[in-house]
């Protein structure tokens, strides 16, 4: 058999890395999407992510059922969202102060309530393996696809349609774009943007126990380094379009394959200026879209941060 | 920064976000199966309990009170930047590359260069993210926090290749800076100079703040930027400068990490005071001079970290909680503003 596939390895390896760290950028960015939309920025994802991994892991091994995991992490997640909403609930409080409180909190409480299972093994989601019909092994484990992945498409593309065309989406985008057309609509701001807040959370939940309980598949405390952040970051990219998110989460997942990929084949020298790159991408796409004279197209008005 | 009873209406206020914030932490060790006295105790102990612990204390503090700045002075703008932490690194190996390379020099002449070239590496590393607001509306708040990740990589880079000493055996650490151009401690404590330079930091940037021009128009674009814009002030030049300043502020910590501490540019430098930094300038409200006076507060909790550690076998990242759960008891606090009526002043 053929194993040595030269540059071509290395962009199997990039795409199957795209399609497997992918998964996290677009939970993250699909629940940050919606808490925006409905006008509130979550900068605390990060910590988010990192309390959703290590509940799911510590579930998982705690039960032996991975899925339970995965439930548990989106309502750990849900929760600090709910915390999110209740304290930027309070009049004249900075949400963006506040998203920065709960990444040093979700950060912490992770790592605290996490020690004992960084050793311990859990049981891992399962994959379906669409790469089954070739000979070469490096695209065998570039097509291993993830339940949560295909469910995250799925959900873009739901998000995308339920924002556009649903009541619900209606009052989320009306409650981000105009506070007081909604409250004329005898709408709760508060509470639109509490469940929004709540429901962005629960997501990006899921997003971190994909990263523990899936791929790198273990807990510990450098298993993210702000990946719920850049999420944060591409939602701009994407200019608030769910669809429009997954298909930068699967370019950030490249991006951030690319350092283990060169690795793989021999190119070790320069790792750590590779690992660099998803973030130097994030600061140049972040340059590129934005505006210092025009509000960037799909921002909602609301948003503190686009203003 | 007013009267006399918007000074007590703060205190209170924090008082009150402080004990909040004691009272949930004790929820959490008590979850543990500990008991939150004892833990508080301990904390006391650890941060102000002996001569020893006071001098760990305000160790702590001093980087703490440079990164807050960072917070600070651009939030006096209205900006929200949070990269402390990259522009402590960036300082930290720009003070190295310094030192190595004026080896020869006599030691004061080095010393100061060190802290230059520190200072001017985390000014230009935060200006670039000021730049980046005024030139093309790149938020500053995600901009800085990417940068700090970058920053973290380019050491990374730097220490274990192009400046790596391969004498260092622990862990991947940079040249070293000669013996002589280390700073000493204040003479008859165990506290380096690092702190002196702290406190003059948050007194200078409290005087150009407060007692300058350029400080009330500062005030003025943080408070309404359309104000300013009609005042014909210089915004682009001010949000520069104060992103400057605090970059600076943050780089001059690297140099003391480097030069008082460690010696040479490691992991070591990114142990997250960028981050209590944005702790204490919102605990400080933005304050140049509350700063210094809450980061040492903050490094106390820093300093009985140990000993909440090895006393109740509490994972190092209690402290953490304790810092999180700070910040957002003071965030939720500053609803109260303008809430109590004994602090309003008389028409």
């Amino acid at each position: 058999m053929v194993t040595d596939l030269g540059g071509w390895g290395v962009l199997i390896a990039v795409v199957g890395g795209a399609i497997r760290v992918s998964t996290p950028y677009l939970y993250v960015s699909l629940g940050e999407t919606l808490t925006e939309k409905s006008g509130r920025v979550n900068l605390g994802l990060e910590g988010t992510l990192v309390m959703g991994a290590m509940s799911a892991y510590a579930v998982a091994y705690l039960t032996g059922s991975p899925w339970l995991g995965v439930l548990v992490a989106g309502c750990a997640g849900a929760g600090l969202g709910l915390l999110h909403a209740a304290v930027c609930n309070l009049p004249r409080v900075n949400d963006v102060a506040v998203g920065i409180a709960l990444f040093l909190l979700g950060t912490g409480l992770a790592f605290s309530l996490g020690k004992p299972f960084i050793q311990p093994v859990a049981p891992r989601l399962p994959s379906v393996a669409l790469g089954a019909w070739s000979a070469y092994p490096q695209i065998r484990a570039a097509l291993e696809i993830n339940a949560l992945f295909v469910a995250g498409v799925v959900l873009a593309a739901l998000m995308r349609w339920a924002l556009a065309h649903t009541r619900w989406g209606l009052i989320v985008r009306t409650v981000g774009d105009n506070e007081d057309a909604a409250r004329a609509l005898g709408r709760s701001v508060d509470l639109v943007r509490t469940l929004s807040t709540a429901v962005g959370g629960f997501l990006a939940g899921l997003g971190g126990s994909f990263l523990s309980l899936y791929y790198p598949g273990t807990w510990n405390e450098a298993l993210s380094s702000g990946q719920g952040l850049m999420a944060i970051a591409l939602v701009i990219f994407a200019r608030w379009n769910p669809v429009r998110c997954f298909w930068v989460s699967l370019l950030f997942g490249g991006a951030t394959a690319l350092g283990p990929a060169l690795q793989s084949v021999g190119f070790t020298s320069n790792y750590y200026l590779y690992g660099a790159a998803p973030y130097v991408l994030t600061l140049v796409l972040l340059v590129w879209s934005s505006s210092p004279t025009r509000v960037l197209a799909g921002a909602p008005s609301e948003l503190s941060i686009s203003r | 920064m007013a009267s006399w009873k918007s000074w007590a209406e703060t205190a209170t206020i924090s008082a009150a976000a402080l004990l909040a914030t004691l009272a949930l932490f004790g929820g959490f060790v008590a979850l543990r199966g500990l008991r939150p006295l004892d833990v508080y105790a301990a904390l006391f102990t650890g941060a102000f309990g002996s001569w020893f612990a006071i001098e760990e204390t305000l160790t702590q503090s001093a980087p703490l009170m440079l990164t807050a700045l960072c917070t600070a002075l651009p939030a006096r703008a209205g900006l929200l930047v949070i990269g402390g932490e990259g522009a402590l690194v960036v300082g930290g190996l720009a003070t190295v590359l310094a030192g190595v390379l004026l080896v020869d020099a006599p030691a004061p002449l080095a010393v100061i260069a060190m802290g230059a070239a520190g200072a001017l590496a985390g000014g230009a590393w935060i200006g670039a993210a000021g730049a980046l607001r005024h030139r093309r509306g790149v938020n500053e708040t995600i901009s800085t926090l990417l940068l700090n990740y970058i920053a973290i990589a380019v050491m990374n880079h730097l220490v274990t290749g192009p400046i790596r000493d391969y004498a260092q055996v622990l862990k991947p650490a940079s040249w070293s800076i000669a013996e002589g151009f280390r700073i000493g401690d204040i003479p008859g404590t165990g506290i380096h100079w690092g702190l002196a330079v702290g406190v003059a930091a948050a007194l200078l940037a409290y005087g150009l703040m407060r007692h300058t021009t350029f400080g009330f128009a500062v005030d003025i674009l943080g408070g309404n930027v359309r104000a300013a814009r009609m005042a014909g002030l210089p915004i682009g030049r001010m949000i520069l400068t104060t992103c400057f300043m605090g970059g600076a502020a943050a780089g001059l910590a690297g140099t003391i990490e480097v030069a008082a501490v460690h010696g040479f540019a490691s992991s070591s430098l990114a142990v997250g005071y960028g981050y209590t930094g944005i702790l204490a300038a919102f605990l400080a409200r933005q304050h140049p001079l509350a700063v210094a006076v809450v980061a040492i507060l903050l490094g106390g909790i820093s300093a009985s970290g140990g000993l909440l550690q090895r006393r109740f076998g509490l994972p190092d990242a209690a402290t953490l909680v304790l810092r999180g759960l700070l910040f957002v008891a003071v965030l939720a606090a500053s609803t109260l503003y303008g809430r109590g009526r004994v602090f309003r002043r008389a028409a």
